[in-house]
């Protein structure tokens, strides 16, 4: 069992990650808030508790691997890797800026701490496989955790991965559905429904686990109880809201991709230091 | 006397080979491996082959994530699959990232002539060739397939290659080596340049003996590396010559036809083509039905040759 401070501080770094997301995008400018912030839970726990890894040698050869499949979330996973200690902070305002080192898809030459390009939809969970494969070949006890976006589903590549991961056995392999419910032009059971999630991976032949992925303690389990489980990979569906944590953005389908105006970009702070302003500083700091 | 080898049997036997001196090394298929004879490499390391079933696009990512890993990954299917049913993951994860995919497209061109337009790989090297990071060869042989394959795993980054489905003219000795962008001079000549690749070289060379009993002197090369092209070293081979014709079982567009003709853009020296022209192809017999069809006999080439030193 995970222990409530330790809790405590993976909540605190996904509030740190939404407040970043802010900074990041900043105003005027398209950013992907809603997806970012929908992961943000499952992202911090995986990069704050999870995940066998090291800031300041991100190529590590003992590390588990992450791959943001819906790679337009980068913003999310560049968040962690900053406030991690991958690269400084103040990088983050520089996204998609002409030469930045943080592009609007993730970039493995650009990036530290990016495992390979990602962003054309449905190709990560294959690339994951690859992943895992290699691990298994290497003897390497490390596993792949691998995020996806409920309308990315609808590519067929993620089915035929997902077919190959059953079939190879690859219980290295977690794959995390953000079921956040919408995608770029509206309602997912709309536009090309993927529903419903846990009968059709499980007639992939993969185990199972639904939770609620702004639940920290549900996210961890489901991730500890992943590891229990052998000769199948597992998929965690998280039943999320998109753009979790800005009213402005929260179940908005605008902010798939949206610019900020002025008074979102401060009212997205405010909302944002109000989280943050809810924990203990001197309980923080001791949990660090 | 002229014997003839097949390239596919060449690629398994070479990876083979460079399985075994080489742990790094993996190999993938889409249900093909009997054909494209990775099966070789999964027969001698099956621990390192992965069956992929019949799903192209799933492979070549797959191969992405092992290249990520440190694996050299070979992934194998027909020409025409490999490289247009896979093209998003070729260019998205594989190109961009510089990744140690390489890609062999067997059956290529017109080589697979039964099955038809749908299984022929008429512009492999043109869409390979347009995108940023790789590599493409093009051997002209057995013999120059594993030195390819060999060559191609010491490539940083993805290379395609492209070999027939058809035994092809043997041309190389045993003591070659491939160096990345470097002609095969295969006959000298002084009035005409054919330049050719893969099974259309063996078509050049005739076309060089029937034009020199009509006292044309043919300069015949082979050229093994499309991408990065030799520019230069092409419009050498042309300087002095009275034309030029190349020579290929591909589309004129994108293929060494263009990149010739980009070659000798500032040079006077008049080139020709010999090559699939804008269309699809179809199922024949045998595959010189095929070429007879498409114009790609050592007498079109001959024809065109003529023109060009004769100045018609």
């Amino acid at each position: 069992m995970i222990d409530e401070a330790r809790i405590l501080e993976i909540r605190h770094l996904a509030a740190r990650m939404r407040r970043d997301i802010i900074l990041m995008v900043g105003v005027g400018q398209p950013g992907h808030v809603g997806g970012s912030c929908s992961s943000a839970d499952i992202v911090a726990a995986l990069y704050g508790h999870k995940m066998k890894h090291d800031p300041k040698n991100p190529k590590w050869a003992g590390r588990d691997r992450f791959l943001m499949s819906k790679g337009h979330a980068a913003i999310i996973q560049y968040a962690a890797l900053a406030e991690l200690g991958y690269f400084p902070i103040s990088h983050l305002p520089t996204l998609k800026k002409y030469g930045s080192m943080l592009q609007g898809h993730p970039d493995i030459h650009k990036t530290p701490g990016i495992e390979a390009n990602t962003g054309s939809l449905g190709q990560g969970l294959s690339i994951s496989c690859g992943m895992a494969l290699a691990l298994r070949l290497d003897k390497q006890p490390n596993r792949v955790y691998c995020v996806l976006g409920d309308g990315e589903l609808a590519e067929g590549q993620v089915w035929e991965a997902a077919m190959f991961a059953s079939c190879k056995k690859l219980d290295n392999l977690v794959a995390i559905v953000d079921q956040n419910k919408l995608q770029a032009m509206g309602a997912v059971a709309d536009r090309m429904n993927s529903n419903p999630l846990p009968e059709k991976w499980q007639a992939f032949g993969w185990q199972v686990l639904e939770i609620n992925g702004h639940n920290v303690e549900e996210i961890v389990e489901a991730l500890d109880q992943a590891e229990t489980i052998k000769g199948r990979p597992t998929v965690i569906i998280a039943h999320t809201v998109k753009g979790r944590g800005f009213s402005f953005a929260e179940g908005n389908v605008a902010f798939h991709n949206g610019a900020m105006t002025q008074a979102q970009y401060e009212l997205g702070l405010k909302e944002a230091d109000a989280v943050l302003a809810e924990f203990d500083p001197a309980q923080m700091a001791e949990a660090r | 006397m002229a014997t003839y080898s097949n390239q596919r049997n060449a690629y398994g036997e070479a990876l083979v080979e460079l399985g075994r001196a080489d742990q790094r090394v993996v190999a993938l298929d889409a249900d093909l491996c009997k054909s494209t004879m990775a099966v070789l490499f999964q027969d001698a390391f099956p621990d390192r082959y992965f069956e992929m079933g019949i799903a192209e696009a799933n492979m070549m990512s797959t191969a992405a994530g092992l290249a990520v890993s440190g694996k050299i990954a070979f992934a194998s299917s027909f020409a025409v699959f490999a490289t247009g049913r896979a093209y998003d993951q070729i260019r998205q994860t594989i190109s961009i990232g510089k990744l140690n995919v390489k890609i062999c497209g067997s059956s290529c061109g017109l080589s697979d002539y039964g099955d038809g337009s749908t299984h022929q790989a008429i512009e492999d090297v043109a869409i390979m060739s347009a995108i940023p990071n790789m590599t493409v060869l093009t051997p002209v042989d057995a013999t120059e397939t594993r030195l390819a394959v060999r060559a191609a795993a010491g490539i940083q980054g993805p290379v395609y290659m492209r070999v027939n489905r058809n035994p092809v003219l043997d041309l190389l000795g045993k003591d070659e080596t491939f160096q990345l962008g470097a002609y095969r001079v295969l006959r000298p000549g002084s009035d005409v340049l054919l330049l050719a690749h893969g099974v259309m070289v063996e078509k050049a060379l005739a076309a060089a003996t029937l034009l020199e009993k009509d006292g044309i002197s043919a300069k015949v090369a082979s050229v093994g590396t499309m991408k990065p092209f030799n520019y230069e070293g092409a419009a050498e081979l042309a300087r002095g010559m009275k034309g030029v014709v190349t020579v290929e079982e591909h589309s004129y567009i994108g293929g060494l036809a263009a990149a010739m003709a980009f070659a000798l853009r500032r040079s006077s020296v008049p080139m020709d083509y010999v090559a699939v022209n804008d269309t699809f192809g179809e199922s024949a017999h045998k595959p010189e039905d095929l070429q007879t069809a498409y114009g790609l006999t050592a007498e079109n080439i001959v024809r065109k040759a003529r023109s060009l030193v004769k100045n018609l």
